[in-house]
């Protein structure tokens, strides 16, 4: 009987808010960066049900429900966005130009670390979007020719970074401004970035949310020139 | 609450049919970001319908990811297979990416600054 409620999304809804509750007491109360909520609930759950013999599917039933919230949660993003709306029109011009640079930078150093390290140009191509919005990301890699599931696990541990030490790296390199702060966030770590980015600043968490769609069409935009790249070694 | 849920999850819906019909390589929330966003500004739809729903699910939103990252656990294999260049990879990528946007931002909007003054 315990067996079967396993498979039941009871299970994997009440797994992830139980733990996600336990990681962010110990997040409050010790204040460390790597210690991000997110990142200890994912680890310790992949443990448990590795350690259980659980398979992920049991725990899907339960995940994919708070998985779908994602998606309600994007459209969201839009509210801060219009309460902001006069401050970000004002600073269109860099915020335009900083994520075209980020799109540019994450394209070439991702997919040119693999090549240098031995890697393959599909392994390239696989993690070429890695910075960009997972459903946008498995779009750009299907297209390309990139191993699609490769591709969605890349995005989601570049956005555990991001929000991991995004802040205190960019704090460390004088980006205090929550505008700069909050487009380095949500161009480099997507939603994760831009999660974490609106606990720390509402209007740098408005610009995370607006980086998100930019990147995810500036990357699109830019694949065919990789790719032309690409053909050229 | 029940009106500003059904406000955003009717403008996903939406979106996810402009996406398919016109086949773009955007997903169906961040198109329904960009109506929610006319919207608003149009004054089609009032502030404090969506209030409500979208603090809820924005104070959160990190929480909505953790589904996400246990899913890696099903890609163990291939991601073992090329741990050592995927690591490397990520990590100098991200952060360049952070240097370079954060600077490229803080540089332009400081000159936009002086230029006003």
């Amino acid at each position: 009987m315990a067996a079967s409620l396993i498979e039941t999304p009871l299970f994997g809804v009440t797994l992830t808010l139980v733990i996600y509750l336990f990681a962010s007491i110990l997040y409050r109360r010790f204040q460390y960066a790597l210690l991000n909520p997110v990142i200890i609930a994912i680890v310790f759950i992949i443990a448990l049900l590795r350690q259980c013999d659980i398979p992920y599917q049991h725990y899907a039933h339960g995940g994919d429900l708070i998985l779908f919230l994602l998606g309600p949660a994007v459209v969201a993003l839009g509210v801060p966005l219009y309460q902001r709306r006069d401050q970000i029109i004002q600073r269109l011009v860099p915020i335009v130009t900083g994520i075209t640079a980020g799109a540019i930078t994450s394209i070439i150093t991702s997919s040119g670390l693999i090549l240098l390290l031995g890697g393959s140009k599909q392994l390239a191509l696989t993690l070429a979007p890695k910075s960009v919005t997972t459903p946008i990301a498995i779009g750009i890699a299907d297209k390309i020719g990139g191993i699609t599931p490769l591709t969605a696990a890349s995005v989601v541990i570049t956005g555990c970074l991001g929000a991991m030490i995004g802040p205190s790296f960019c704090r460390l390199l004088r980006i205090n401004h929550p505008a700069s702060m909050g487009l380095a966030m949500g161009t480099a770590a997507h939603g994760l970035g831009t999660g974490r980015m609106l606990e720390i600043d509402h209007l740098g968490g408005a610009i995370a949310g607006l980086a998100i769609g930019l990147n995810g069409i500036i990357t699109a935009l830019l694949m065919p020139l990789l790719i032309l790249l690409l053909d050229q070694i | 609450m029940v009106r500003g849920f059904a406000i955003l999850l009717g403008l996903q819906w939406i979106g996810e049919l402009i996406s398919q019909g016109l086949d773009l390589p955007l997903p169906g929330s961040v198109i329904g970001m960009v109506l929610l966003l006319a919207a608003l500004r149009l004054e089609w739809i009032q502030l404090e319908w969506v209030s409500d729903a979208a603090q809820l699910l924005l104070d959160n939103l990190s929480l909505l990811f953790v589904p996400a990252g246990v899913g890696v656990m099903v890609y163990f294999d291939l991601i073992a297979a090329h741990w050592l260049p995927l690591t490397l990879a990520l990590v100098i990528s991200t952060l360049a990416v952070l240097a370079v946007t954060g600077t490229v931002d803080r540089l332009l909007s400081h000159c936009g600054e002086r230029h006003g003054r």
